[in-house]
Formats: structure tokens, C-alpha cells, sequence
């Protein structure tokens, strides 16, 4: 996947990985991709929430042992 | 774009635990690109004081409860499990093992998110606060100032 940005939210605890990503969003153009990763386990419900919310996708979704990855597109 | 969403929070409680879930609720509103406004009232108004002593002209009663109230966020107690203060330094070493934002870092944090923060001057009278004593980027305002954003709203709590 073309990956525009990446953000490491590991290790972040709510609220935390949204405060950081909506920053990272904003500096992105629509359509552009921003790979995340966190570890709270709130951030899979919270981050699908938040990208509905501000019209943005959440392209893809995966978890590696403890590590949640989100790849969500700017609207 | 959609209309600017609200969300306005009056933080009536001292306790650390409140303020903080209080400010976490705030700084999330904010990542979800809402207008926030926190309006501080009675013991909620601590969580704004500076954490130095500052001199001003008081009388008796307004010295007694300056001297009561926690000065600052961190100086707050829980509304559960205090043990006499030993409550909050416990819960401050499980955040740090957990990264949890202490307090006065989500206050911080809310400020550099723009985030609106009120201190009723009716109840600062009432406690004895002086503008001198909270911090510098507080705005002051009463019931009027709060129900003006809280009328177009879409999340209004009280904690």
C-alpha cells in the first residue's frame, strides 16, 4: 500500500493515538494514506469511529500480536 | 465541510480522577475537530490554579480556603480511594507504567488544542480565587457565557 505518512502511537494511551493522528491528518491532501500503529486496545473502536466521523476510510486493519495497524485515507 | 460541532464540559468537581476524565473527554472533542469549551465552577476551578503561592488581598475566610483548596491540577485528590493522599501518588505510578497523560499534561495539552477554557467568576468570588492565581490562559465568564456555547452544542456534560 503507498503509504503517505506514518505514525508511531505505540505505547500511547487514550486519548492520545486520536490527538496525534488527527494531527497527522491535517497535514495531509485528500486521498493521501496514514499508516498507524498503536497499542491501546481502545484505538481500534475509537480510530473507526473517529475516521467516520471526519468522512476519512479506513482502508485496511490489522493487529500483529499486540500491535493495531490502521491505514485510513483522508476524505 | 460540515457544521462546526460543540462540545462543552462544566468541570464542577476537584477531584483528580474527574478533572481528568473531564480533560481527556475535551482533548478527544477536540481531535474530532469540535469547538470545546470547559467551564470551571466551585472545586473544578482548582484544576486552574497556579501551583505557587500567590500574594493577594484576602480576607480570613477567602486565606482559610486558599489555604484548603489543592493549589493546582496536581495537587488534587481522588473522589475515591484518597487515603488520605496516598491514593493519588499510587495512581500516578500506575499511569506511568500505563502512559496515561497526567493531569496537569491533558491541561496543557488542551491549551495548545485551543481548547476554551472558562472560570466562573461567581464562585471564584465565593472561594476567594483572584484572577492572579489561575493560569494565564483562562478566559472568565457565568452562566451566560457557558449556556452561550452550550446552546448550539451537540455534547454538553457535567462532572
Amino acid at each position: 500500500m503507498n503509504t503517505t505518512k506514518f505514525l508511531d502511537a505505540k505505547g500511547l494511551a487514550c486519548p492520545m493515538p486520536i490527538v496525534r493522528t488527527k494531527k497527522a491528518v491535517k497535514e495531509l491532501e485528500a486521498g493521501d494514506i496514514l499508516e498507524i500503529h498503536a497499542t491501546d486496545k481502545g484505538s481500534v473502536a475509537d480510530l473507526t469511529a473517529w475516521a467516520a466521523s471526519g468522512n476519512h476510510k479506513v482502508v485496511d486493519q490489522q493487529q500483529e500480536s499486540d500491535v493495531f495497524k490502521f491505514w485510513i485515507q483522508k476524505g | 465541510m460540515t457544521e462546526q460541532k460543540k462540545t462543552t464540559i462544566v468541570l464542577f468537581s476537584g477531584d483528580y480522577d474527574k478533572a481528568m476524565a473531564a480533560y481527556i473527554i475535551a482533548n478527544g472533542a477536540a481531535a474530532y475537530d469540535h469547538e470545546v469549551t470547559i467551564f470551571h465552577t466551585f472545586w473544578g476551578l482548582n484544576a486552574l490554579r497556579k501551583d505557587e503561592p500567590i500574594q493577594s488581598k484576602k480576607g480570613f475566610l477567602e486565606k482559610m480556603f486558599g489555604k484548603m483548596m489543592p493549589r493546582g491540577a496536581d495537587k488534587m485528590g481522588l473522589s475515591q480511594m484518597n487515603f488520605a493522599g496516598m491514593g493519588p501518588k499510587m495512581i500516578k505510578h500506575v499511569m506511568k507504567k500505563h502512559q496515561a497523560m497526567p493531569l496537569p499534561e491533558l491541561i496543557d495539552l488542551a491549551i495548545e488544542q485551543d481548547i476554551k477554557l472558562i472560570a466562573c467568576t461567581m464562585t471564584m468570588d465565593l472561594l476567594g480565587l483572584s484572577q492572579k492565581e489561575l493560569l494565564e490562559d483562562v478566559d472568565y465568564g457565568g452562566v451566560a457565557a457557558y449556556l452561550g456555547e452550550a446552546q448550539d452544542g451537540q455534547v454538553n456534560l457535567f462532572i
